[in-house]
């Protein structure tokens, strides 16, 4: 079993103020892993503010991390060069979260699929390349013909974000990182769109990082979730696991958030039990999430470490103390059959 | 009906907006009727370019240029608001019916402490108030959407997404309106923040026995919010009724495919999405456009547009499978 890409106890730091330097720390120590021979769909959930668009940054390789190391089969990325970091560049492909900005209004959207293809050598002619294009089109559920000739205006939101998917199946990378890419589609578009990501798994074996808010999206599609909080990992686990049963109060409150598309099922009336997060430029002793936790106990003044749950779970609070202590590293390297 | 009771306080009958565009008139919103009752939250669901926004628009009067409302009637507690000079709609407006718009958050004006922007409105209302009854209100409306009395002094940039959108909906409600429409309140807003904020709403909106109008794309905001769901399709409504009563039992087609469409977390299952796009309004399929989507699509749909019709108590549709059922 072998890693394309690991994170190793990324930290990332934002300072701001010349002398009196006010630290953010955007991502707190965060190791994951994606192998080579097992496929799968990694969710990183948070909110705003809870780093994961950082981390997507830096696991592209976009972004170095203050601390920490990130490796692509084996090694630290900054240290590629050369062919070897073109290599890591087609292997490790981004899609974005504003399917709006990344194309060039002044181009034909064909030159998004076409100019990788070409770059990276993967067709041999302009032919080869053409039909290569086209079956990738056909894969998200577009017709060439409606799409191929167009500027980025003349279509939607939708079909210009199934495009940066083609894009993805025609360059067969080894790992997706996809920051919100279904969340500025209608809601009618977005099955659509994740069932060509869990196609991309399934049929090409590609990974993917799949970073969102919503945590019903990263139910259907994930197999394993990172939730986070203000840059640490406060709950990891099997995805199935972590739905159905959240255990850190902060997973609670996501999953007890979740407008429910059933009328029968309703929100919670009660407001008390939350408060809202405006506390962004606060700074953190202890348990980030203690302010706005309603179990928030002593012992939330100290970090807590990572409790571990059951085979495959981490969880980031002192209500689990009784349990052993772990860390996202250690769970990672036992845990090779099923990414954690 | 529920929550429904007396005389509907907002009437919608057959309200038409078009916009001249270089490649020719467009219909945004085309012949849309609904009623509102007081205590009523009615959901205005569709995708994007449904016309959902337009018609919210239109209910204020605050269609700009190159859109026209073209024809049909908003009646307000028995006034037509279409008939109003501009002078007495500027009356109107917050007063009696209060709009939250799209993407609020960046609404207010950033040069301007809040509770001055929330000031204006009593001003321009309310003739004989005074300063100190001013600041009392203001205090008052801050608290009653869970803001701090403080946040008046602030301006917008010193609050969070989730405290702007709660100011906007304390100018929504300030006057105590009859109707409050709100356009996607909460589409920039986190899960956690969403849901507080649209309780707010919805605790203030019953505290004033107010009717909503929530226009959004989500229907899980909507199964949560709204008593009463409205699906928009190309410019058209088709179909209305009761919350609970859609999600048991959608009639059109497109709405079936809608809520199939949804992930859920209790269970995981291939996700379906609608195939095909919405079509685009200056290309309309003939007949009813819905028709290249549709899953139950018949040979009458290509040709003839469906009426839209009252299928049983409280629930209207426009598809050709009800025909028969049409009273």
């Amino acid at each position: 079993m072998s890693a394309v890409l690991e994170a190793d106890h990324l930290t990332r730091v934002f300072s701001r103020g010349l002398f009196n330097k006010v630290e953010n720390v955007a991502v707190n120590d965060i190791s994951l892993r994606v192998d080579d021979d097992n496929p799968s769909i990694t969710v990183i959930a948070g909110e705003s503010g809870s780093g994961k668009t950082t981390l997507a940054s830096m696991l592209l390789g976009f972004m170095r991390p203050t601390r920490g190391e990130i490796r692509y089969r084996g090694r630290d990325i900054h240290s590629l060069k050369g062919d070897d970091w073109r290599e890591f560049r087609r292997n490790v492909q981004p899609i974005f979260q504003d399917p709006f900005e990344v194309f060039n209004p002044v181009y034909r959207v064909d030159r998004i699929l076409t100019q990788p293809a070409q770059l990276y050598g993967i067709a041999d002619s302009e032919d080869e390349a053409h039909e290569m294009v086209e079956d990738a089109l056909q894969q998200v559920g577009l017709r060439p013909a409606e799409t191929l000739g167009r500027f980025p205006h003349q279509l939607s939101g939708g079909q210009r974000q199934r495009i940066t998917v083609a894009r993805a199946f025609l360059l067969k990378p080894k790992v997706i990182v996809a920051d919100e890419p279904v969340s500025m589609i209608d809601a009618s578009l977005r099955a659509t769109v994740l069932e060509s990501l869990r196609e991309l798994k399934t049929e090409l074996g590609i990974s993917i990082i799949y970073i969102t808010h919503d945590l019903t999206t990263a139910y259907q599609v994930g197999d394993s979730i990172y939730v986070l909080y203000r840059g640490s990992v406060v709950e990891a686990g099997n995805v199935e696991n972590v739905v159905q049963q959240p255990s850190h109060p902060y997973t609670q409150l996501l999953m007890g958030s979740i407008p429910v598309p059933d009328p029968r099922v309703p929100w919670g009336d009660d407001l008390s039990a939350i408060s809202s997060g405006d506390q962004r430029d606060v700074e953190v002793r202890g348990c980030a999430f203690a302010p706005r936790c309603p179990h928030a106990f002593d012992r939330c003044e100290d970090d807590p470490p990572h409790y571990r749950l059951d085979d495959d779970r981490a969880v980031k609070c002192f209500l689990y103390e009784d349990r052993p202590v772990t860390d996202l590293e250690s769970m990672l390297s036992e845990n090779t059959t099923s990414p954690i | 009906m529920t929550s429904a009771n007396g005389e509907p306080v907002l009437k919608v009958n057959d309200l038409t907006v078009e916009y001249e565009t270089p490649r020719g008139m467009l219909r945004a919103a085309d012949s849309v009727s609904f009623e509102l009752r007081p205590g009523q939250r009615f959901g205005l669901v569709g995708e994007s370019g449904s016309g959902k926004t337009t018609t919210a628009l239109a209910l204020m009067r605050l269609t700009q240029l190159p859109g026209r409302i073209v024809g049909g009637e908003v009646q307000l507690d028995g006034v037509d608001l279409l008939g109003l000079s501009e002078n007495e709609m500027r009356e109107v407006r917050l007063a009696q019916i209060s709009y939250v718009p799209q993407g609020a958050m960046n609404s207010l004006n950033p040069v301007i402490k809040v509770g001055n922007q929330i000031a204006n409105g009593f001003k321009d209302h309310l003739d004989s108030i005074s300063r100190s009854e001013i600041s009392e209100r203001i205090v008052e409306v801050l608290r009653s959407v869970g803001l701090d009395p403080g946040v008046s002094r602030m301006y917008p940039h010193e609050l969070s997404g989730g405290m702007k959108q709660r100011v906007a909906i304390a100018i929504a409600v300030s006057l105590g309106p009859k109707v409050i429409i709100a356009d996607e309140p909460t589409s920039a807003l986190d899960v956690v923040v969403q849901r507080e904020v649209m309780l707010t709403l919805r605790k203030l909106q019953e505290e004033i026995g107010a009717a909503v109008l929530i226009v959004g794309h989500d229907m899980g905001l909507m199964a949560q919010f709204a008593s009463h769901v409205g699906v928009m399709y190309a410019g058209k409504l088709v179909e209305v009724g009761e919350v609970l009563d859609i999600f048991d039992n959608p009639f059109h087609p497109y709405t079936r495919a809608l809520i199939a469409s949804l992930p859920s977390t209790s269970r995981r299952h291939r996700l379906t999405g609608i195939p095909g796009l919405p079509p685009a309004l200056l290309e309309l399929p003939g007949g009813c456009s819905f028709n290249p989507r549709c899953d139950s699509v018949m040979e009458v749909c290509r040709s003839a547009d469906p009426s839209y019709d009252q299928i049983r108590e409280g629930r209207w549709t426009s598809c050709h499978l009800y025909a028969e059922a049409a009273t």
